[in-house]
């Protein structure tokens, strides 16, 4: 049933989701490694005067085992005030969340208690396989559905890999979204330029080429993505491709713009060949077509051999693995995670061209180990992961298993499970808050992957108004 | 047409033009997006354009046909479709999508065409140009009723449809400039009133009114 009026975590402008009230809640993606449990949605107090706050406080379990959950998104959010297809009194309620492994999709209620998340739709792997996809990855809400992005067929778990569309209100799989996809074949992440008919994709591997594990072969023969592709969002066709390299291999996190009248965009690269480094490039518009610059490198640290897993051990150093980028709704701040050396790093990017970084922080990291200061006697596994950024960009949540299989290769002994939220200043300047630190048996034997905030966050919601 | 008629479409104008998913918020965020007021004024046109064209096409069968056919067989079978239709925009929660924000003027035109018919707009105007030259036959209507049933019967559609759109068109860019120039967007959080839902209600009414009167 519709609203009267439009559902209040909508905004027009990017400003005024910056000015949203703090999340309450935050919804974390828990998995099983060993399929042996169901995957679960964690629900964890983030109202800083509440006396559970920085604790599980809900638990969801699936119906199924071995989904390994991912990535997940909201039914709903700020686009659906965009004037070509408004629908505003449509509510924020539902969490669209997919298996990557079992290409099976729930759907989430969060609404009548949202400590107590309600699965009120499943779509199972069939029905999601009638878009021609498997492998369901990211979710955005778009303006005339939601969209999912899928690593793979829905055959032999090879490519081609895209988008699908589900009913906005239904959930019921809509189909293949390209109408035209020209040489695209890896897909990974999607995003979009709203106000300027633009989506942008990016490439990580067919499911055959990452589920048994990174694969050396591929990567030094560098078979994994380096390209980015623009579409036509409304006429769905490719519209240009741009290579950024072979060497730069895995280009995976999507970041444009919020400010709709801003046509530029962040993506990270994962690892150079050449050097284990990775990188930070820039997506922009010159003369009409889109230019991609590389704006931040980070350099490999060496490290031991014995300090580093079989995997690593021939490189005699620790990649910075930058595995997620998340960029303030404001524009103005990006974080990204050095999954392998175990930092994230703020960069002020007022300047797109010209990032400066403005803070970091250090937990876990394939060599350090750095544990939480609030627990100063555990070596942390795994590093900063998956990050959400709240929409008023004061506090960052960071989660630190990376994928099943791939947590496997670079921490051997375990990757843990742990989230932990790091306060911003104003002028930049991470701090980590010493309160916030589920972790462990917290999580019940679970890996946990992406945090979405509760009325939405940096990396859910798109406008169609710019601030001013 | 009687002055009760033109107020009545003057009025469904105004209410057509008021609801943002017409289209004078599309024009806003235009104007928005190029940073321009020209860009937002220059929308305007093609939008009513598109609106007239959609009211127009329905005005004029309804009146070329109201004398052709028995009118009170028109205003019950119109009657009839507007309360289904009334009933499935307020029971189907779906909507549509016809373009990207991109569009030259012909295709915001079709833009609003399309969303004008698929809100089934001149459907409303049903009950005014039906059912009220029955009601009113003595009521010295002003075209000679000699015309009814003859091609010159659809221009009188066409020219309420025409006063249905210039008061949408008032209505609309009202809205549009006041948005733009002094309130903001941000008031759409508080006001965007489910028009839809509002306006599937007034079509229900108004098809049993159509019916009410011509049977």
């Amino acid at each position: 049933m519709t609203r009267w009026t439009p559902d209040p975590t909508f905004y027009p402008t990017p400003r005024d989701a910056a000015g949203a009230p703090a999340e309450q809640l935050a919804y974390v993606a828990a998995f099983d490694r060993t399929a042996q449990q169901p995957d679960a949605i964690a629900v964890i107090d983030t109202e800083p005067s509440s006396d559970t706050y920085g604790r599980v406080v809900g638990w969801t379990d699936l119906p199924h085992t071995g989904d390994e959950l991912h990535h997940f998104g909201w039914n709903a959010c700020s686009s659906a005030l965009c004037p070509t297809a408004p629908h505003p009194h449509v509510e924020r309620r539902y969490l669209i969340v997919p298996g990557l492994r079992s290409s099976r999709l729930y759907v989430i209620d969060t609404k009548d208690d949202p400590r107590a998340p309600r699965i009120v739709k499943e779509i199972s792997p069939e029905e999601f396989g009638a878009s021609g996809y498997s492998r369901p990855h990211t979710i955005h809400c778009g303006p005339d559905g939601i969209y999912v992005s899928a690593l793979g067929n829905a055959t032999d778990g090879g490519g081609p890999g895209g988008i699908a569309v589900l009913d906005h209100t239904t959930f019921d799989v809509r189909g293949k979204w390209e109408a035209d996809r020209g040489d695209q074949f890896l897909a990974y992440d999607f995003w979009w330029h709203l106000t300027r008919d633009v989506l942008v994709t990016s490439e990580w591997g067919t499911p055959d080429m990452i589920e048994d594990g990174i694969d050396p072969e591929l990567l030094l023969g560098r078979k994994y993505g380096h390209r980015l592709h623009f579409w036509d969002l409304t006429k769905r066709t490719l519209v240009q491709t741009v290579d950024l390299g072979d060497q730069y291999q895995m280009t995976l996190e999507l970041r444009p713009a919020h400010d709709p009248t801003r046509e530029y965009g962040f993506v990270g690269v994962v690892v150079s060949v050449e050097d284990l480094s990775a990188s930070i490039w820039l997506w922009h518009r010159v003369n009409g077509e889109f230019a991609v610059t590389k704006v931040i490198d980070i350099a490999a640290e060496p490290a031991a051999t014995e300090d580093l897993p079989p995997a690593l051990q021939p490189f005699g150093a620790v990649p910075p693995l930058v595995t997620d980028i998340d960029l303030s709704v404001d524009d103005k701040f990006l974080y990204v995670s050095c999954w392998g050396t175990g930092e994230l790093k703020q960069y002020d990017v007022s300047d797109p061209f010209h990032p400066v970084e403005v803070g970091s922080v250090h937990l876990g990291g394939i060599v350090r180990r750095t544990p939480h200061p609030s627990f100063p006697d555990e070596r942390l596994a795994g590093g900063p992961q998956m990050v959400e950024v709240s929409r008023d960009g004061r506090r960052v949540y960071v989660t630190n298993s990376l994928y099943g299989s791939w947590d496997d290769q670079f921490y051997p002994d375990g990757v843990g499970a742990w989230l932990a939220k790091i306060d911003v200043a104003g002028t930049g300047g991470l701090t980590l808050d010493p309160r916030f630190f589920p972790h462990g048996d917290e999580f019940r034997g679970r890996r946990v992957h992406q945090t979405r905030l509760q009325g939405g966050d940096a990396s859910s919601d798109s406008y169609c108004f710019p601030s001013a | 047409m009687t002055w009760g008629q033109i107020a009545a479409l003057a009025g469904l104008g105004a209410f057509h033009g008021l609801n943002p998913a017409m289209g004078w918020l599309f024009a806003v965020a235009r104007g928005m997006q190029e940073r321009s007021r020209r860009v937002l004024l220059t929308s305007l046109p093609p939008i009513a354009l598109g609106h007239l064209a959609s009211v127009a096409i329905v005005a004029a069968i309804v009146s070329a046909t109201s004398s052709v056919v028995a009118a009170n067989i028109v205003g019950i079978a119109g009657g009839t479709v507007l309360v289904a239709f009334g009933l499935w925009r307020l029971l189907s929660e779906r909507h549509f999508r016809w373009a990207g924000m991109r569009l030259s003027n012909t295709q915001l035109t079709g833009w609003s065409f399309l969303m004008s018919s698929a809100h089934g707009a001149g459907l409303m105007l049903l009950p005014v140009l039906a059912a009220t030259p029955v009601t009113s036959a003595h009521s010295g209507h002003m075209p000679p009723a000699g015309l009814d049933g003859t091609p010159l019967a659809a221009l009188e559609g066409v020219a309420a449809a025409g006063i249905h759109t210039i008061a949408m068109f008032a209505a609309m860019a009202l809205c549009a400039v006041l948005v733009y120039e002094f309130v903001g967007v941000t008031i759409l959080r508080r006001a965007w009133f489910n028009v839809d839902r509002l306006w599937a209600a007034v079509m229900v009414g108004a098809g049993a009114l159509t019916i009410a009167l011509t049977a």
